[in-house]
């Protein structure tokens, strides 16, 4: 081999290397520089409104008001409610995936599952549109209101739009990823743990109840916070059947306002830079929301499955 | 008699979480048949050859905005797919356990929790402010910037499942490190590679969040991509939300081909080219 050749190669392999890491870095670039370029531009209405933009509860573009409570409690109250529906059911469809289902049954049903998360958002909220809300409309809301009446957050005008459909739909769309990660920690659960329960005599529930659930629990939190954080941020579904009102209202029949939607519905009809920059200011708000709370998820996670090291060389 | 109650609870929570995974998949059915159900109705030749035509008309079509789409996931997987395998290489092959690994791929876990919309905000600050118009350039280079996570966590996964023993082959014949990656190791886990950039090209197809105010929506043909460009899920909001009957049947039958577009990358990423071993 000349001399000549070994050099060549070697700089090829070093190309490769340089610019393999400049990609990887490229990541961390990315998520700093999205950060401040967010900051940046919401630095006008940081400045000029200060904290008062966080508890502000009149948002008036034509007055130069701006103040995101509605949109802040639209947001947590439609997520929140997401997750008390989505977060039992996905433990359950994970619970019935890993633990129960035979294997062709795991490959289907967990296909369904997966499509679950595959359906566009947007197509989400056609159907809110046209088929959840007039049955909310004209089912379920006058039902609750008759049995459920007295608790102030069924009162009030069945509309269909409103805080209920939004957080309907936002359960639909976060199930998927609480039954994912949930049945990615529970299978790394070691079959001895099981093994163990079973010998000792356990039905499959007490199996799952002492041996899995404790294991994976964590990690299970850490599921239920990632579906969180996609109900936080999730956009179109909800703009389409939330109803657009930034008001603070009880009821879960009235129409509200989100985060993500206010930013989708106005973002083009800013007329001026501080409409703008308080758009910006919303959109950093729900970026550092969604960044912390992906942050805790994920050391949950990674501290029952995966793991930060990227597994061993065998 | 305890045992019996033991029994009793088993087959009890069996069938909750049995019951569970029924509940999740009605929605699943519920979307898919009415989205055939209307959207067959209201599709034609006209829907896949025509442009939208004025409020409220009968025959119109949305060419214009599938070739949008078909455009700016292009755009994006030019930019997302290289970048992302080229990390994820880096993350496999050359720095396993380091600092630096570990913060990347946690980065890269964060990143694909960050709402779409940030994204389309970004761009629009930093690029779409700056050129002065919304473009084809700017919603694909947003679609990118979702699929680059997405791409890294796939490849990684698939090349961490390529056997060591195959890498030390290559060493052994005196094949260079950057040659057995490149001819040896990337080949191997090319089934899976391929697999995941479908489902994040299946994934980016349905954006509309990020493309609002990227890519912004057009009525007719782009001429350049320093355009604003139609894109299926953008159009399909716009008629959703509009007053016209005409209109919301050509969302039913977008929303069929976007749905169709999407689950067919799905069935053929899964089932086509799965391998499980490699």
């Amino acid at each position: 081999m000349s001399k000549k050749r070994k050099l060549k190669v070697s700089m090829g392999d070093q190309t490769l290397r340089l610019l393999t890491l400049l990609m990887a870095i490229s990541v961390l670039v990315l998520m700093v520089w999205m950060g401040w370029q967010m900051f940046d531009a919401a630095r006008p209405s940081i400045q000029k409104f200060g904290l008062g933009f966080i508890i502000g509860r009149v948002w008036d573009p034509v007055k130069e008001q701006f103040g995101a409570l509605p949109f802040i409690y639209g947001t947590l109250v439609t997520s929140l409610l997401a997750l008390l529906l989505a977060a039992p059911i996905g433990l359950g469809v994970a619970i019935f995936l890993n633990e129960m289902a035979t294997s062709k049954f795991r490959v289907v049903v967990g296909f369904f599952v997966e499509m679950l998360a595959a359906i566009p958002s947007v197509v989400y909220g056609l159907w809110g549109i046209f088929v959840l809300a007039p049955w909310l409309r004209e089912t379920v809301e006058p039902g609750l209101a008759k049995w459920l009446g007295f608790i102030p957050l069924f009162q009030g005008t069945p509309i269909g739009f409103g805080m209920l459909a939004g957080g309907l739909i936002l359960a639909v769309m976060i199930l998927p990823t609480i039954a994912a990660i949930s049945r990615e920690v529970m299978a790394a659960v070691p079959d001895m743990q099981r093994e163990a329960a079973l010998a000792l005599g356990a039905t499959k529930w007490e199996m799952i109840r002492v041996a899995v659930l404790p294991y994976a629990k964590s990690g299970i939190m850490g599921g239920i916070m990632l579906g969180l954080g996609r109900a936080l941020g999730e956009t179109m579904a909800v703009t389409m059947v939330i109803g657009n009102r930034p008001d603070i209202l009880l009821s879960l029949f009235s129409p509200a306002y989100s985060m993500a939607a206010v930013i989708a519905n106005e973002f083009t009809e800013a007329t001026y830079d501080l409409y703008l920059s308080a758009l910006v200011e919303i959109g950093l708000i729900l970026f550092g929301i969604t960044l912390l709370l992906n942050f805790f998820a994920r050391i949950l996670v990674w501290s029952v499955a995966r793991g930060p090291k990227g597994g061993n060389l065998v | 008699m305890n045992d019996y109650l033991r029994k009793y609870r088993n087959w009890m929570m069996l069938g909750v979480f049995i019951a569970a995974t029924i509940i999740a998949l009605i929605p699943l059915f519920g979307v898919l048949g009415y989205v055939l159900k209307n959207g067959l109705s209201a599709l034609n030749l006209q829907f896949f050859i025509n442009l939208p035509k004025a409020m409220g008309m009968p025959g119109g079509g949305m060419a214009n905005a599938i070739v949008g789409t078909l455009i700016m996931v292009i755009i994006a997987s030019l930019i997302g797919i290289p970048i992302g395998i080229l990390a994820a290489i880096y993350l496999t092959e050359y720095d396993r356990h380091s600092w630096l690994s570990t913060a990347v791929r946690f980065a890269t876990d964060v990143l694909t929790g960050i709402p779409s919309i940030i994204v389309g905000i970004v761009i629009y600050t930093a690029l779409v402010l700056k050129m002065g118009n919304f473009s084809a350039l700017a919603g694909g280079l947003s679609l990118a910037i979702i699929m680059i996570p997405l791409i890294i966590r796939s490849t990684e996964e698939m090349l961490k499942l390529v056997a060591h023993s195959i890498r030390e082959a290559g060493y052994a014949l005196g094949i260079s490190k950057g040659k057995t990656i490149l001819r040896i190791v990337l080949p191997t886990a090319a089934k899976g590679i391929i697999t995941g950039a479908m489902l994040a090209v299946a994934r980016v197809a349905g954006e509309t969040a990020p493309l609002l105010f990227t890519a912004l929506g057009n009525q007719y043909w782009a001429r350049s991509l320093n355009e604003p460009i139609a894109s299926l899920p953008v159009q399909i909001f716009q008629y959703a939300t509009s007053p016209y009957k005409e209109w919301h049947q050509l969302a039913w039958a977008g929303s069929l081909v976007l749905i169709s577009i999407v689950i067919i990358l799905n069935l053929v990423a899964r089932f086509a080219f799965r391998s499980r071993s490699i």
